[in-house]
C-alpha cells in the first residue's frame, strides 16, 4: 500500500481508505483544509495541526481565518492578528500530553495582510501612503470578499517561503463558492495583466480620439459617471508601479498550490447539500491536478443507531410500552416512589423509542450518502458526533485522535 | 410592526450551512399559500433553490415552479443588460460582448457594482408591483452587509452620473421598515449562533435596513420534562436495563444510548440558545423550527418546513 504521504498514490483513483493522515502529515509542507460552511473546517484543520505537533515532533503552524471565540482562546489567539504566537507547553500539559514538536498559530487578519502586500510591492513611501490612504483601495482590501480569498493564499505563501515550519495548516476563509480561493491567484494575476486596465489608466484626453476604446468610456462614464471613472482610475496609475511585482506574486502562489508538498483535506458532513458541494470540490482538485489528500466526514452519527437489532428493540419498546413500564415501576419503585408511576413510564419508553427510530432514519441516511460518494481519496476519516463543543486543547485532541490513524 | 408575509422584500441570509435555503424556500411557498405571488431569487448562483422545488435549474429570466412561487437566479450582467436595456435604452447588441467584458472588470475593480446591480434588479421587482413579495436566498451573512449597504456606499463613493440616480429609490425601498425586512437564519450551535448576534449589531450600524425576524433551525425536540428524566436515568441503571433488556428479549442499551445522546445535545444546544435570546432584541420574532428526521431532501421536507413556518408565525 502506497503511503498517502509520498505523492506515489496514483491520482484520480487510489484505493479507499489505505492511508492514514498520519503518513500525510508526516510528508506534506502545506495542508489546506476546505469545503462548504458549517461543517467543522477550522475545528478540524486546528485537531489536525495539533495532532502533528503532538506526534511528530515538528513545528507546526495552524493559519486560521474566523475561528469561534472559545477555539481562538485555546489557542491563544484572542486578540492576536496577523502575528504568529506559540501554544505554550501549559497548555498541552494541562490536556494531558506532551508534545514531541512546537504548535503555533496565527489569525489571517485580512487588511493588515493587505496593507503588508502593498507596502512590500510600493516602489517607494509616497506611493504607499497615497494606496493605503484611498478610498477604493480600502472599501477593496476592507470590505470585498474576493480579496479574503486572495490573501490567504498569498500570507501562505508568504508563511511557508519563510521556511519557519515543517507543516503549515491553513483553513480556508468561508467562500460563496468553495474554488475561489483556487481561482483567486489567477484572478488578480489577470486583472492586472488585463487590457482593460492599461484602458482605463490612459490620460483622459487620448481615450476620447482612441476608436477603439471609445464605446467602452461612453457606456462606463454613463454608468459609472466620469468623477467616479477618474477615481478609478487614479487608484489604478498609483497601483502600476506596482502590477509585475503583483502578476509574478499570484504566479508564484498558484505554483505553491500545485505543489507536491500540497495537500487538501476536503472537510464535510454527511448532509446531502454540503456533502454535494465537497464532493464537487474533491472533484475539482482532481481535475486540476491538485493533490487529495483526504476527505474528512465530520459529526457522523454512532453506528449503534443503524443496527436492526436495535430498530426492532425499539419498535417493540414503543408497540407494548405500557405493558413494560407496568413490569418495570417495582425496579423504579425502589429507587423512588414516584418514579414507579406507570404511564409515565410508558411515556419515557415511548420517547426513547421514537428518539432511536428519528435517529435511525439521519444515521442510515448518511450512510447511503457515503457510499454513493463518487470520489474517494486515500485517506477517509470519519468523525463522530461529538456531544458537547469542541473549545478547548483536550477536545482537539480528542478529534484529532479520530482523524488520526 | 409589519407581520414577516407581509413584507414586499425579505432578505434571508445566515451562515453557510445552517438552511437558508431551506428556510427561504418554504417561506416563499408558505406565502404562496397565504395566496401571494412570490418571487424567490437565489443570489448565490449554486442552484440549490430548484432543488428545494424539485424543479429544473432556474435562470434569471423567472419562472413558476409552484403555482405562484416564481424562482429566479441572479447574473448580474444580465441583470445590467435589463437595466441597460430599460433605463438608458442602449441597444443591446447581440450578446454584447466586448460590454460585458468591460462589466466584469469594472466590477471587479469597483467595490459595490456587482452588489447594486443586484439589490436593483430586487427593488426593481418591488417598485414595479410584480409580486406580492421577493424573498432573497441572499449571500451568508458574511457578506449580506455589503450588499445591503451597497446603495449607501455608492451613493458616499460616486457623486453623479446613472447609477448614483438609481440609488435614492433603492435607498427608500430598503430603508423603509414596512416593506424590507432582514431575517436571519441560525442553528443552536455556537459559532452560527456567536454570527447570528454579530449580524445584529451589524445590520443596526451599518445599513438601513430592519432585522425582521430570526428562524432558528433544527431545533432538537424535547425528550423528556424533569421527572421523567429521572426515570430514564434509572431506568440505565444495571437493574433496570437488565429487566428491560428480558422485556423487549434483545439489548436496549443503544437504544437508551441514542435518547442519552439526544438529551445531551439538546442541553449543549440550549445553552446556545440562550445566549441568542438575551442578545437579540426583544422585539425581534424569534421563530423555531424542528430537526427533520426524514429520508432525503426535496419538495417534501420545502414543504413540511413551510408548515412550521406557518405555525410559528401564527397560522
Amino acid at each position: 500500500m502506497a503511503d498517502a504521504g509520498t505523492g506515489k498514490a496514483p491520482r484520480g483513483a487510489p484505493p479507499a481508505g489505505g492511508g492514514s493522515m498520519d503518513g500525510l502529515l508526516a510528508t506534506k509542507e502545506i495542508v489546506v483544509a476546505c469545503g462548504p460552511g458549517g461543517v467543522g473546517k477550522t475545528t478540524t484543520a486546528a485537531a489536525a495541526a495539533v495532532m502533528a505537533a503532538i506526534r511528530h515532533g515538528s513545528k507546526v503552524l495552524v493559519l486560521t481565518v474566523d475561528p469561534a471565540k472559545r477555539l481562538a482562546n485555546a489557542l491563544g489567539l484572542d486578540g492576536i492578528g496577523n502575528t504568529e504566537h506559540r501554544v505554550p507547553d501549559e497548555a498541552f500539559r494541562s490536556a494531558g500530553v506532551k508534545p514531541r514538536g512546537q504548535l503555533w498559530a496565527a489569525m489571517l487578519d485580512t487588511k493588515e495582510s493587505w496593507d503588508a502586500l502593498i507596502a512590500h510591492h510600493a516602489p517607494d513611501d509616497q506611493t504607499r501612503d497615497e494606496i493605503l490612504a484611498n478610498p477604493l483601495y480600502q472599501n477593496i482590501a476592507g470590505r470585498f470578499v474576493q480579496s479574503h480569498d486572495y490573501i490567504a493564499m498569498e500570507r501562505l505563501y508568504e508563511i511557508h517561503s519563510a521556511s519557519d515550519y515543517d507543516l503549515i495548516v491553513v483553513d480556508t476563509p468561508p467562500t460563496r463558492n468553495a474554488l475561489d480561493f483556487l481561482d483567486a491567484p489567477q484572478r488578480m494575476a489577470d486583472f492586472f495583466s488585463s487590457r482593460l486596465l492599461r484602458w482605463l489608466i490612459v490620460p483622459y484626453r487620448s481615450r476620447l480620439v482612441n476608436v477603439a476604446t471609445k464605446p467602452f468610456y461612453q457606456i462606463a462614464d454613463r454608468i459609472l459617471g466620469t468623477e467616479f471613472l477618474a477615481d478609478i482610475s487614479e487608484f489604478f496609475i498609483l497601483f502600476q508601479s506596482m502590477y509585475a511585482g503583483f502578476v509574478e506574486r499570484s504566479d508564484a502562489v498558484g505554483r505553491l498550490l500545485s505543489d507536491r508538498r500540497t495537500t487538501f483535506v476536503v472537510v464535510s458532513t454527511l448532509e446531502a447539500v454540503p456533502l454535494r458541494e465537497a464532493e464537487f470540490f474533491a472533484e475539482q482538485l482532481t481535475n486540476r491536478r491538485l493533490h487529495l489528500g483526504a476527505i474528512v466526514l465530520n459529526k457522523v452519527l454512532p453506528d449503534y443507531l443503524r443496527g436492526a437489532a436495535g430498530a426492532s428493540v425499539a419498535e417493540s419498546m414503543k408497540e407494548r410500552a405500557e405493558e413494560f413500564a407496568a413490569q418495570l415501576s417495582p425496579t423504579l419503585t425502589l429507587v423512588d416512589p414516584v418514579l414507579g408511576d406507570i404511564d409515565q413510564i410508558a411515556r419515557v419508553l415511548t420517547e426513547v423509542a421514537d428518539g432511536y427510530l428519528n435517529f435511525q432514519v439521519v444515521a442510515l441516511r448518511e450512510m447511503e450518502e457515503r457510499s454513493s460518494l463518487s470520489v474517494v481519496p486515500d485517506v477517509l476519516a470519519t468523525v463522530p458526533f461529538f456531544e458537547t463543543d469542541i473549545f478547548d486543547l483536550a477536545g482537539l485532541i480528542r478529534l484529532g485522535e479520530q482523524i488520526w490513524d | 410592526m409589519t407581520a414577516l408575509l407581509d413584507l414586499k422584500l425579505v432578505f434571508v441570509t445566515g451562515k453557510g450551512g445552517v438552511g437558508k435555503t431551506t428556510v427561504a424556500s418554504a417561506m416563499a411557498l408558505f406565502a404562496s399559500l397565504r395566496g401571494k405571488r412570490v418571487l424567490i431569487c437565489e443570489v448565490d448562483a449554486k442552484g440549490d433553490v430548484a432543488g428545494f422545488y424539485e424543479a429544473p435549474p432556474t435562470g434569471f429570466k423567472e419562472r413558476e415552479v409552484l403555482p405562484d412561487v416564481f424562482a429566479m437566479t441572479m447574473d448580474t450582467e444580465a441583470s445590467l443588460r435589463e437595466y441597460l436595456k430599460l433605463q438608458l435604452r442602449i441597444p443591446v447588441i447581440g450578446r454584447i460582448g466586448p460590454l460585458a467584458k468591460a462589466f466584469d472588470f469594472v466590477a471587479t475593480a469597483a467595490p459595490g457594482v456587482r452588489e447594486i446591480l443586484t439589490v436593483g434588479k430586487l427593488c426593481y421587482e418591488v417598485r414595479e408591483r410584480n409580486y406580492d413579495l421577493v424573498v432573497v436566498d441572499a449571500p451568508a451573512s458574511g457578506h449580506i452587509i455589503g450588499q445591503l449597504a451597497a446603495p449607501q456606499a455608492i451613493n458616499n463613493l460616486v457623486k453623479v452620473g446613472l447609477i448614483r440616480s438609481q440609488t435614492d429609490w433603492m435607498l427608500d425601498i430598503l430603508s423603509d421598515p414596512a416593506a424590507t425586512g432582514l431575517v436571519a437564519v441560525c442553528t443552536p450551535e455556537e459559532m452560527p449562533v456567536t454570527e447570528t448576534i454579530e449580524l445584529a449589531v451589524r445590520v443596526r450600524e451599518e445599513t438601513t435596513v430592519r432585522l425582521a425576524a430570526v428562524v432558528v433551525n433544527r431545533v432538537l425536540p424535547e425528550l423528556f420534562g424533569r421527572q421523567e428524566e429521572e426515570v430514564f436515568d434509572v431506568l440505565g441503571s444495571s437493574e433496570a436495563l437488565g429487566r428491560l433488556n428480558e422485556l423487549v428479549g434483545g439489548d436496549a442499551g443503544p437504544v437508551l444510548d441514542a435518547a442519552r445522546l439526544a438529551v445531551t445535545m439538546r442541553r449543549t444546544r440550549s445553552t446556545h440558545l440562550d445566549r441568542l435570546r438575551l442578545s437579540i432584541d426583544g422585539a425581534i420574532p424569534m421563530l423555531y423550527l424542528p430537526y427533520l428526521f426524514t429520508r432525503s431532501h426535496g419538495l417534501r421536507t420545502t414543504r413540511q418546513v413551510a408548515a412550521s413556518l406557518g405555525e410559528e408565525l401564527g397560522y
